[in-house]
């Protein structure tokens, strides 16, 4: 299978994730420019971390108006697992791929660390590997990852699960201790209503190889999405084949 | 013609930075200083004639791109 990075003027985890995709996962990945119009035949696309066109007016705010955006658009449209990391997320937001908006941290500081999250969907390409109520320790690095949505927004993701990861301490637990950045209902991950289209502010392309120190939990979501695509089926066909 | 266009965080977005500078004014002593809202300011130069056309496109720039309705609301002055 193989994966696309999506790669705007300003992205800086692109090799990250193409490494993570390529050199730990053994699976074809393949940088795409963001003048580039075509995923190249892609079962899985990346909008990677970084400062995409540099995020002077706000956050993912121009990425949006990218050409790539159109066929990451009409992928996502026919149920292709689309993933936003961090910039990536906040270019979903921006683009009404994913509902809701981000915000400065509450702290105003540029966030980086290690966090846990716990995995509250496991209905989605990125989280079908994981155990419901699975904590994660995956790094963080970002200083607008305050997700906000207004209270009828908020409820309507509520209602239809569409909040996949939350930020917890180390046994689940999601309390205002545990949420770095403000985050409403301290969401850390939501997904579109179909389900394809992931945003997470934690960083797993950072947390896949041991050597670097910091435990190997990013793999569950880059492993769940091979696990997703190379089962083969049609999403909804996944989704109850998940559900049985 | 010119268009100012004011970007600010709707009444019920939290505004970190806004609570930091009241914070910090309240701390030199401006007690009389009670909420303090930060937003954007954007000054645009218009190759429209009539002050309705400016503002139309002005309306239309900040619905695009200078602000985002999730979060935002902007108002338009147009001289």
């Amino acid at each position: 299978m193989k994966f696309a990075i999506i790669v705007f003027p300003g992205s800086n985890c692109d090799h990250d994730a193409h490494h993570a995709a390529q050199d730990v996962l053994g699976q074809q990945a393949e940088c795409i420019w963001h003048k580039d119009t075509s995923l190249n035949g892609a079962d899985v696309v990346i909008l990677p971390g970084g400062f995409a066109h540099g995020d002077y007016l706000r956050t993912g705010a121009m990425a949006r108006f990218s050409p790539i955006m159109s066929a990451v658009r009409e992928f996502a449209g026919r149920g292709g697992p689309v993933v936003g990391i961090c910039n990536g997320f906040q270019v979903l937001l921006e683009a009404g791929l994913l509902p809701g908006a981000m915000l400065r941290n509450v702290s105003l500081k540029y966030q980086c660390e290690f966090v846990h999250v716990r995995v509250d969907q496991v209905d989605t390409p990125f989280t079908c590997g994981a155990t419901a109520g699975q904590v994660l320790r995956i790094p963080i690095g970002h200083g607008e990852g305050n997700y906000f949505a207004p209270p009828d927004l908020l409820r309507s993701i509520e209602a239809n699960r569409q909040v996949v990861l939350r930020y917890a301490d180390a046994a689940g637990r999601v309390s205002d201790d545990s949420n770095p950045n403000g985050s409403v209902n301290g969401i850390a991950a939501v997904c579109n209503e179909q389900r394809n289209v992931v945003g997470m502010m934690p960083h797993p392309e950072r947390a896949c190889e041991s050597i670097l120190g910091g435990g190997t939990d990013g793999l569950v979501i880059l492993q769940s999405v091979v696990k997703w695509v190379t089962a083969g089926a049609h999403p909804a066909e996944k989704l109850a084949l998940h559900a049985s | 013609m010119r268009a100012r266009v004011f970007v600010t965080l709707k009444p019920s977005v939290f505004d970190p930075q806004g609570k930091v500078i009241a914070d910090a004014l309240h701390s030199l002593g401006y007690g009389g200083v009670g909420d303090v809202r930060q937003g954007k300011y954007f000054e645009l130069d218009l190759a429209a004639t009539e002050a309705a056309q400016a503002r139309a496109l002005a309306a239309e720039v900040a619905d695009k791109l200078l602000a985002n309705p999730v979060i935002e609301s902007y108002r338009i002055e147009i001289d």
